[in-house]
């Protein structure tokens, strides 16, 4: 498995910020410049053949700097092994963004907006990043480690928020590139 | 090592004698010449696209799930499918428990099977200790059994729920019964119906009960003969087979982009199994098949559900046989808690006992994933440990919320009935989906 972080050291010698294994799991922390490109040569390389996104996700170190990291878990049914890529961004909103993996893997397409929604970093290029798992209505990103555990919102309608129902039609109605097929 | 899969789509596995669900000559049936003036001149009608809502308190969307449908005519043309609705912040309440406290939240996720999502985030907390290899081995056996169990009542619950919105409420019923069987064994074992909680971090929370070795052989026949009379109630009707088979397909490929695991998978030729591929527990110590069909549709799903039923109760057979004596939680202070005749009895237990209760198991700071097969798949845990008795993170990567993903894609294109048996052979659990 040492290979696999091997060659990855030698396809992307800038893009590869630390290499590691921890309890067996091998770890690759990379440039977010570089995610897609490592993540694709990870999909396509044979060696690596890792067909599936099994799982992502990520952790809020607060008052670390970065203080996010989003955690890809990968892995290859055919070559049975697994490899967690990871990337770490800041909170400032102009820095709190990571490109889609959506042109890679289907399953990016809703992991990404339960990231998007639980923690408030922005997929860019995802084609369609709602909120999942809360409604539209609510404020805030609440796996953030800031948010209170015990805090509690009213179900009221903002004026100015976007209406679920209305968002729902629009998207159905419109023509959004959203792939039917993968 | 390479998986040995049996090809549930063979005529071989059917239950009667020589006969392939598949291979049936039915054909459709002729209209009459003023039925099919009447469907040539529907044909012909002018349609108008319109968007409907199914859901989320759709007695066929038994999780709580919503889809917002546009349809021409019977057509579906596209979806939104919403999730979200059972959110409890699954893993904002860990945050703020100890690695124990968890337990009951974690039987909450999938609670058709709570006994796998138990054995999979305790394994998941000793991987991080670094005790996996400590667990006693009767512990692992008496996880491997409780857990088989509750992998059959998940799939049983899957078909028969699936049958009863197809019409079949008499297969509901024996399915019903058969499940009942398991849970009043595993009432017996843990003190609750559902909501076990039975397994701890290093093993599991007591041994088994005096005689359940010949309980569960009892149970066991009971659900063999319930499961055979559904399979004899439905795979030979031809409602059933018109709507399962060739309904709601989809490719390897897309099912291994969409992050799909468990029956659903193997229901598209592959032979993907956690317990097989990288063999955790006692697993290795018992002779098993990964049962695989090749269609990736309804019927597809339904059969290997079907044969795993099968093979997860040789496994209980064979674990039954062989389990050994022993201890059934690791012998470590730190980890376990102590026997409740020295915490009443010696200032040390007591202690022990405290800071147990008060700070929990101290769990060294790094993190893994760590995964098992559950119902529906793989159970993944990811778990960040910054050294203090609560986790850091705890994250659950839950195969229901991935499958429910290609609902989309599966639904486009076919008609609104076919939600119906497509939705319910996809085994989608709120509980476990939303967190």
């Amino acid at each position: 498995m040492a290979s696999l972080s091997e060659s990855l050291l030698q396809a992307f010698p800038e893009g590869i910020i630390e290499t590691g294994s921890y309890l067996g799991d091998e770890i690759v922390v990379v440039e977010r410049e570089f995610l897609v490109a490592v993540l694709s040569y990870l999909r396509e390389d044979p060696s690596a053949a890792f067909e599936m996104l099994m799982d992502l996700t990520a952790v809020d170190y607060l008052g670390q700097v970065p203080r996010f990291e989003v955690v890809y878990e990968l892995y290859s049914v055919s070559q049975k092994h697994r490899i967690r890529v990871k990337v770490r961004v800041d909170e400032a909103s102009e820095d709190c963004w990571v490109p889609t993996a959506t042109s890679l893997w289907l399953s990016a397409n809703w992991s990404e907006r339960e990231v998007w929604d639980l923690y408030g970093i922005r997929f860019e290029g995802h084609p369609d990043l709602r909120r999942i798992l809360m409604y539209e209505e609510f404020v805030g990103h609440p796996l953030r480690k800031d948010y209170p555990q015990n805090a509690r919102q009213p179900l009221i309608r903002r004026p100015d928020a976007p209406r679920t129902d209305d968002q729902t039609t629009r998207l159905l109605e419109g023509s959004h590139d959203r792939r039917v097929s993968g | 090592m390479q998986p040995t899969a049996t090809n549930v789509a063979s005529p071989s596995v059917g239950l009667v004698e020589g006969f392939d669900p598949r291979s049936r000559q039915l054909g459709e049936l002729p209209l009459s010449p003023s039925m099919q003036r009447f469907a040539d001149e529907a044909q012909r009608l002018p349609t108008e696209e319109i968007i409907i809502n199914m859901g989320p308190s759709h007695p066929a969307m038994h999780g709580t799930v919503r889809v917002v449908l546009r349809i021409d005519g019977e057509t579906i043309k596209d979806a939104d499918v919403q999730v979200g609705y059972l959110h409890r912040g699954f893993e904002k309440e860990c945050e703020g428990g100890t690695y124990t406290q968890i337990f009951p939240y974690v039987d909450r996720l999938n609670y058709v099977s709570p006994m796998l999502n138990n054995v999979g985030y305790a394994r998941a907390v000793e991987k991080l200790l670094g005790i996996t290899e400590r667990i006693p081995e009767r512990a692992e056996y008496i996880r491997v059994i409780v857990g088989e169990i509750a992998r059959v009542c998940d799939h049983i619950t899957c078909i028969v729920a699936s049958l009863a919105e197809l019409g079949g409420i008499t297969a509901f019923f024996y399915g019903i019964r058969a499940r009942e069987h398991f849970w009043e064994l595993l009432e017996d074992l843990s003190g609750a119906r559902l909501t076990h909680s039975y397994c701890r971090i290093g093993g599991v929370a007591w041994d088994l009960t005096q005689n359940f070795p010949e309980k569960c052989r009892t149970k066991i026949a009971k659900v063999r003969a319930l499961v055979d009379d559904v399979r004899k109630l439905v795979e030979r009707n031809r409602i059933f087979l018109d709507r399962m088979d060739g309904v709601g397909i989809i490719s390897a490929a897309d099912a291994l982009s969409y992050g799909i695991t468990g029956p659903c998978l193997r229901a598209t030729g592959v032979a993907y199994d956690v317990r097989k591929d990288h063999p955790y527990s006692v697993y290795d110590h018992f002779d098993f098949d990964i049962p695989v069909a090749d269609t990736g549709d309804n019927l597809g799903r339904y059969l290997v559900r079907v044969e795993e039923i099968d093979q997860s109760l040789k496994i209980v057979e064979q674990a039954l046989v062989q389990i050994p004596p022993g201890p059934v939680i690791v012998d470590d202070p730190l980890i376990a808690l102590p026997p409740k005749r020295e915490v009443y009895n010696s200032i040390e237990g007591m202690i022990a006992h405290f800071k147990h209760i008060m700070d929990g198991l101290r769990v060294p700071p790094g993190e893994t994933y760590s995964a098992t097969e559950a119902g529906n798949g793989e159970l993944g845990f990811y778990i960040v440990s910054d050294g203090s008795g609560r986790p850091y993170k705890c994250r659950c990567r839950p195969p229901s919320f991935y499958t429910t993903a290609a609902l989309r894609q599966l639904i486009v294109g076919a008609n609104i009935a076919d939600i119906v048996p497509i939705f319910g052979s996809l085994n989608m659990i709120g509980g476990e989906c939303d967190r």
